[in-house]
């Protein structure tokens, strides 16, 4: 069974249907990029997998667990449990050093450790600005200690919304040489974005538009038996189940 | 966290901590005054005299039938005044006076005398000192000349209208004849009591028992006593104490009604009665009721005013910090957990203006003791403890319209914008 599934899921506003009819699946360490152009459902799509919405109509199975019917409390619950969440604006907590910011995040999981928070922040590259309060950081930095909040609890889905929306060509380097080290690593990565450089660098990458998904693609980057294929739908050469052919 | 978080929106935590500061402070100083106010009001009405009749027996059921009864010849005895200060409530006695009285003749007319303690020293029992008499006893009589004294028996006061309608001096000499005896004494002081049922004249104890012929008597004992309002309990025991059930009594017994302590009078002073003196227990039991009610209303609505200011502050905050708390919830914290946070912070704040204000309540209470009774006010222990619950229920009260903000916002809507 896929890690994330939404089956027929639709998301209502009113009379406006965020997401109409939609249907999707991760696999375990997949790395899939989420795109579309403004009003297109992505913001609507990034709050249900993340737990922090529930469909008009549909189910939403993760990690085996459906969440359509769960509580407020139990979405919580999966939330802190399962998902890594970073965002655009960073949203670190402006009183709290970077190391605080990440312990914030164990303080609700379990207990805050600051040693495992401190290598959390090595990881990143940010143990020497561990007493660093947000403003006295970088864009750069602020969002490599927002990655560092969204990992130390491991979470199965690493969950990023515009992660270089607010970051210049140098820091965005960084944190998608980030994202590409735990995508080797195994982390299941869904990343919102509106950058099409960024979205190419996912596994497979799906366009939304007007609350459907209007084109599923698999990225020759992540088909190395097929390197000249170009990025195609499913139903051409880079799908997974042409690949198969090809590889049988 | 909590703590860090203090050090954000300074200005707003300061106005909130000013906010509990202010109530509180009001607050303390009323409820401090509140509880002193019965001693001192107690004080002020101790200058109308004494609150507690002590007679014989026998006199004592004339007197309750027929106010101006000749008591007749039962008395008390002079040997047994010092008991009066060795009562479970000897330290509320603040001064007594006993008095004989007898009607004498002076030159050709009748004239009421009475003989009493001006500032009579007092070996009692325990071994220990007490000064009691008439000097402190009324202390608001306006007297030309000087008060007697209790060693000198050969001297007389007289009330201004007898001395006026007998054209006395202070100086002259009057002869008083008794039922016993007659005596010469000098007209030491004139006294004004302000009271027409003052008597004519005024003998020291000794001297109004050697002209009545009765050594050691003692027709009456008046008793100031610093006693504690009248309340139900106090209500019921007067009807008759014996009626109280074993712990009712003993609540009775040890707390300082004018009854109890009329009670404990009774049972010091043989074939006794004493009698609380209504007007002036009466009086101090509803100014202090009025006044007490009065207090309490102005430190709830002071805390009420606290608690509003306070709702407004923290809830603002609550929004300004919205993105925050939507963070918080987003990361995996329940929602519990976010208002105990947001709480935490809140009573620490509320902690630092409540000792602030307990303070400057302190204080406050001493400008309102000396500016209203000239004298200062204790500081009664159970203020704080009151405070500082009254704190806690400020702050959860002010919080609620913030936690009821916070309990609805959706991490979605404040991190995505949805």
């Amino acid at each position: 069974m896929a890690l994330l599934e939404l089956r027929n899921v639709t998301r209502s506003y009113g009379e406006l249907d965020a997401l109409k009819n939609v249907d999707l699946s991760v696999e375990e360490g997949e790395w899939l990029s989420i795109m579309g152009p403004s009003g297109s459902g992505k913001t609507t799509m990034m709050n249900l997998i993340g737990c922090l919405d529930k469909p008009t109509s549909g189910e939403i199975w993760l990690d085996g667990t459906e969440l359509s019917h769960l509580s407020g409390k139990a979405l919580t619950k999966v939330r802190r449990n399962t998902i890594g969440l970073i965002f655009q604006k960073f949203h670190l907590v402006g009183h709290l050093t970077a190391l605080e910011n990440v312990m914030l995040a164990q303080y609700y999981h379990s207990l805050p450790d600051k040693q495992e928070a401190l290598e959390a922040l090595d990881r990143v590259g940010l143990a020497a600005r561990a007493s660093h309060l947000p403003s006295q950081l970088s864009g750069g930095e602020q969002q490599r200690v927002c990655i560092a909040r969204a990992l130390i609890n491991y979470p199965k889905i690493v969950l990023a919304d515009e992660p270089t929306g607010n970051l210049d060509e140098a820091n965005e380097a960084v944190v998608l040489d980030f994202f590409s080290q735990l995508h080797a690593q195994g982390t299941t990565l869904i990343v919102v974005t509106h950058d099409p450089e960024v979205g190419r660098l996912g596994e497979r990458q799906v366009n939304l538009a007007h609350g459907v998904i209007e084109k599923e693609v698999r990225h020759a980057l992540a088909c190395p038996l097929l390197p000249d294929q170009e990025c195609a739908t499913p139903e051409e050469p880079c799908d997974i189940r042409d690949l198969e052919k090809v590889m049988a | 966290m909590v703590f860090r978080a203090l050090t954000r929106q300074v200005g707003r935590r300061a106005l909130i901590a000013l906010t509990v500061a202010l109530g509180v402070s009001l607050s303390t100083a009323i409820l401090s005054v509140m509880w002193n106010i019965g001693d001192k009001v107690n004080e002020e009405l101790k200058a109308y005299g004494a609150n507690i009749v002590v007679r014989p027996q026998s006199s004592a059921i004339l007197s309750s039938l027929y106010e101006d009864a000749d008591t007749g010849s039962a008395t008390l005895a002079e040997e047994d005044l010092g008991k009066i200060k060795t009562i479970f409530w000897a330290f509320n006695i603040l001064d007594f006076a006993p008095f004989l009285s007898l009607d004498a003749s002076v030159a050709d007319s009748t004239a009421s005398v009475e003989g009493t303690w001006f500032n009579k020293t007092l070996d009692l029992p325990t071994g220990e000192q007490a000064q009691a008499g008439m000097k402190n006893l009324r202390s608001w009589w306006d007297v030309s000349g000087d008060w007697l004294s209790d060693c000198c028996d050969d001297k007389v006061m007289a009330s201004s209208s007898y001395a006026a309608a007998h054209g006395l001096t202070v100086g002259q000499m009057v002869t008083v004849g008794g039922p016993s005896t007659s005596k010469t004494l000098k007209l030491a002081g004139i006294y004004d009591s302000g009271d027409s049922s003052a008597s004519d004249l005024l003998v020291t104890l000794k001297t109004a028992q050697e002209l009545a012929g009765s050594p050691g008597a003692v027709s009456r004992i008046e008793v100031s006593a610093l006693t504690t309002p009248d309340n139900d309990l106090a209500r019921r025991a007067a009807k008759d104490p014996k009626l109280l059930s074993a712990a009712d009594w003993e609540t009775w017994y040890c707390t300082a009604y004018v009854s109890s302590i009329a009670y404990q009078l009774e049972e010091v002073i043989p074939e006794s009665v004493a009698r609380p003196v209504r007007q002036i227990a009466e009086s101090e039991g509803v100014v202090l009721e009025k006044t007490q009610s009065l207090m309490l209303v102005i430190a709830l609505l002071s805390l009420i005013g606290a608690a509003m200011g306070i709702a407004n502050l923290i809830t603002a905050s609550v929004m300004e910090r919205a993105a925050e708390i939507g963070l918080m919830k987003a990361i995996g914290g329940t929602s519990r957990q976010v208002v105990f946070t947001i709480l935490a912070e809140n009573l620490v704040i509320g902690a630092i203006g409540g000792l602030a204000g307990y303070f400057a309540g302190l204080g406050l209470a001493q400008v309102i003791g000396e500016a209203v009774f000239g004298t200062s006010i204790s500081i009664t222990p159970i203020v704080a403890p009151i405070m500082a619950g009254l704190v806690l229920v400020v702050i959860a009260v002010g919080s609620l319209p913030a936690i009821r903000l916070l309990l609805k916002l959706k991490p979605a809507e404040v991190l995505h914008g949805r």
